[in-house]
């Protein structure tokens, strides 16, 4: 190394593998068709990206918040690691989003004082994710404007995320408490998107499928250690698990036509298996008020998704599925979390017996907790505060 | 105050082709967090296709009296070194 | 310890297990433990502005920036941990007040311009520190300076890149830059430590080939080269008296406020008390997340 020239020093990288430093980055769409196929509805698509990304997006939001406040060093880095994954997902479907239809995007006035394109994105990569790279090469306008413009010019109505993701998290038990039920429903759900007739969803989902599975182990651990290990973290990952219950309801309710509707009785085994491992009890059933308050309703509302969830109560479990309760037993349950099942013949004798009942209200309608306009305001307010800004 | 959670050794296969090697050491509560750990911590880059990680109590190590009787002896064995044997440069290949 | 002056004389790199002056064991601990808890600190600044950030690629670099900072902090306790310190011990230190970390990350973060100034003239800064300490007599130190300093190569770049664009922005915008410009450009200068002639420790630093330059020397070079950097970004650096010098090849600068870096290293910066009091409230409060991974690590072993 050129120790007398500080830059010289920098970028004088010969040594890379002896260091195990740095072996290059793939882009993730590299070869992957940017047109929409025909046949595809395109209004349908961006609802789709849009719902997929505001999703990935508002809970990265909360993962950053936890940045400088984590537990433990080790996990600042793997918290602020799976912040980034989401980020990148939310980024390539936002921007496909935007591609897809015109519609989903705010009024022009809104997008151009959130964010212009800046001059230099396309010379200066070099910092940055192999994302930012293709998509600044590629068409400007539909690059990071379309992505900023949908992420710092929408309002809480417009955005159509789910409210599972909105809530702060009280403590790290419902960090990770949330990030099991949100990593497994998303890897679920993008495991049956990897075939999707839009090529770039589908490599999209392909990418994150490989993320969300570390992400789902990661939470699986911690549901386990903080289920098993002491009597207050117990207690804790009890209420977290009480906490969450009521708002997996709403994953039910799924509008678009391009979302996977299988998914669920994996999910229940997942999440029955790690929280039998962590010794956590499965709130018996939604809460008392909403199970109260709409019970006909509920039942009749969602006549499907009951009978989807009776069935897998007696499906026979898969070798995956004890291949976890075996690990859990060893101390080891989510290193061999099994890969998600395509079609979602899954489920188990053992699923938990979720109570569905939809919410009337869904975030997926543009209807929200109070929690994401104060999201917004501190993720928009800046961008919003200086208008024709360019960063 | 003593840490609650052991030290650990982390060893990383930059690519196939090359050996494992050492790139530092990290706080877990057990194995499968450090491997966790040591993924999160030393491959952020995409460094690496494969980590080791070991207990650092349970690395034996030569110590530092060690030097003289383990590292001398082999000092003197020219005969192990290819060029401790004169082949006229027209030799060709060896 | 003839041993150890004698690879020190080879320039040979001590390692764990060598025999060594107590007094160069407890001098290195003391700076490794610095400059780890510096990178802890260190995230506070900016992280303020991850999920603040104006753009999702800004967003996307200030956070895999401000984790970096995290693996280095982890880096440097690790090597800390080679000459027998504990980490546990070396945070209880920190927040404790008995450690220090680098005075500069006592200053607040007023603007988003200041994560590109951080970037530019901080990072820019360490970097002139830390380049030369990857030749440091102390093996895991130096390996892990320079895995550091490969992995901050980018950390300078995005900075001086975000003001690049930002100059090209509104009149706010440029405003805002030359306002951050203005507030930590003398900071920066005294991240290099006081004058030579006030620093009783770098002789011996020196003899130990722990350290390879004096403060003034490497805060000239920094000075050197802010400057033309300055000037291509189109901003004013703060000092009436900064000229460039044909006679000595360098340039000339004014005398930074050495009483106000005293005060910010004893605790009266304008952000001391807040950044120890979030490490502390993380520390604390992840406490019993800490404590139930070990108890379950300890019924799994049983």
């Amino acid at each position: 190394m050129s120790f007398d020239d500080a830059y010289g020093a920098l970028t004088d990288h010969d040594d890379d593998t002896r260091w195990a430093y740095g072996t290059g980055f793939a882009d993730p769409l590299a070869g992957v068709p940017a047109a929409i196929p025909p046949g595809v509805d395109r209004a349908a698509l961006a609802e789709y990206c849009l719902m997929l990304g505001d999703d990935a997006l508002i809970m990265s939001h909360r993962l950053q918040q936890w940045v400088t406040l984590a537990p433990e060093l080790e996990d600042e880095v793997a918290i602020a690691n799976i912040a980034l994954d989401l980020l990148g997902q939310a980024r390539l479907l936002l921007t496909r989003a935007a591609e897809a239809s015109a519609d989903v995007a705010p009024a022009p006035a809104a997008a151009s004082s959130a964010a212009a394109p800046a001059p230099v994105a396309a010379s200066s990569a070099a910092g940055d994710a192999p994302v930012a790279a293709s998509s600044a090469a590629g068409d400007a306008s539909t690059g990071a404007r379309g992505e900023d413009a949908l992420a710092f010019g929408r309002g809480p109505a417009e955005f159509r995320n789910v409210q599972l993701v909105e809530r702060a998290d009280a403590d790290f038990a419902h960090l990770v408490a949330r990030l099991l039920a949100f990593a497994t429903w998303r890897l679920a759900v993008l495991d049956r998107l990897r075939d999707t007739a839009d090529p770039i969803l589908a490599a999209v989902a392909t990418k994150a499928v490989k993320e969300l599975t570390y992400h789902r182990e990661y939470a699986a651990h911690w549901v386990v250690r903080l289920g098993d290990g002491t009597d207050e973290s117990h207690s804790r990952m009890q209420s977290a698990i009480d906490a969450l219950w009521p708002l997996l309801a709403e994953l039910d309710h799924e509008p678009s036509p391009l979302a996977p509707t299988t998914w669920r009785p994996e999910f229940n085994a997942i999440l029955s298996q790690v929280l039998t491992a962590a010794t956590v009890a499965e709130p018996a059933a939604a809460p008392a008020e909403s199970s109260a308050a709409a019970p006909a309703e509920s039942s009749a509302a969602a006549p499907a998704e009951s009978s989807a969830a009776d069935a897998s109560l007696s499906t026979e479990a898969p070798d995956a599925v004890s291949a976890v309760d075996d690990a859990a037993e060893m101390s080891l349950p989510g290193a061999t979390l099994p890969p998600t099942h395509r079609g979602g013949g899954g489920g188990g004798a053992r699923a938990a017996n979720f109570e569905i009942s939809p919410l009337a209200e869904s975030g997926r309608d543009g209807v929200h907790t109070p929690a994401l306009a104060e999201i917004l305001d501190e993720m928009q307010g800046l961008a919003r505060s200086v208008p024709g800004g360019v960063w | 105050m003593n840490h609650e959670w052991p030290l650990f050794e982390v060893f990383v296969r930059a690519k196939r082709g090359l050996n494992h090697v050492h790139v530092g050491s990290l706080r877990a509560a057990d194995h499968t967090m450090a491997l966790h750990h040591a993924r999160d911590l030393y491959t952020r880059r995409n460094e690496g296709v494969s980590i080791w990680v070991v207990r650092s109590d349970d690395v034996v190590s030569s110590g530092p009296d060690d030097k003289e009787p383990f590292f001398a002896p082999s000092g003197d064995k020219a005969y192990r070194h290819p060029t401790y044997y004169a082949i006229p440069d027209s030799v060709p290949h060896i | 310890m003839l041993d150890f002056e004698d690879t020190i004389a080879r320039d040979q790199r001590i390692e764990p297990r060598d025999p060594m002056p107590e007094a160069y064991r407890k001098t290195m601990i003391r700076q490794i433990a610095q400059h780890a808890h510096s990178e802890i600190i260190g995230m506070q600044p900016e992280g303020e502005w991850i999920t603040r950030a104006p753009t999702l690629r800004r967003k996307a670099i200030l956070l895999a920036k401000v984790q970096d900072e995290a693996g280095h902090g982890l880096y440097l306790y690790s090597a800390a941990e080679t000459l027998g310190a504990d980490r546990g011990d070396l945070t209880t230190r920190l927040i404790e007040g008995r450690q220090k970390y680098s005075s500069i990350f006592n200053y607040p973060t007023l603007t988003f311009a200041d994560v590109g100034v951080i970037g530019w003239l901080v990072d820019g800064a360490a970097i002139c520190n830390q380049v030369p300490l990857c030749r440091s007599s102390y093996g895991p130190y130096g390996r892990a300076m320079i895995r550091i300093c490969k992995e901050e190569s980018f950390h300078q770049r995005q900075g001086y890149e975000l003001l690049m664009t930002m100059m090209r922005g509104t009149d706010v915008q440029r405003e805002m830059v030359q306002d951050a410009v203005n507030r930590w450009w003398w900071p920066s200068l005294m991240m290099f430590g006081p004058p030579d002639g006030d620093s009783p420790n770098t002789a011996q630093s020196m003899a130990w080939k722990i350290k390879r330059h004096t403060n003034d020397e490497l805060r000239q070079r920094f000075v050197d080269m802010s400057v033309p950097q300055a000037v291509s970004l189109g901003v004013t650096l703060p000092d009436p008296a900064l000229r460039w010098n044909e006679e000595r090849g360098h340039h000339d600068f004014g005398t930074p406020d050495w009483d106000e870096l005293k005060r910010v290293i004893s605790g009266d910066g304008p952000m001391n008390a807040a950044r120890i009091t979030r490490r502390r409230q993380a520390h604390e409060d992840g406490a019993w997340v800490r404590a139930a991974a070990a108890a379950h690590a300890r019924k799994k072993a049983s």
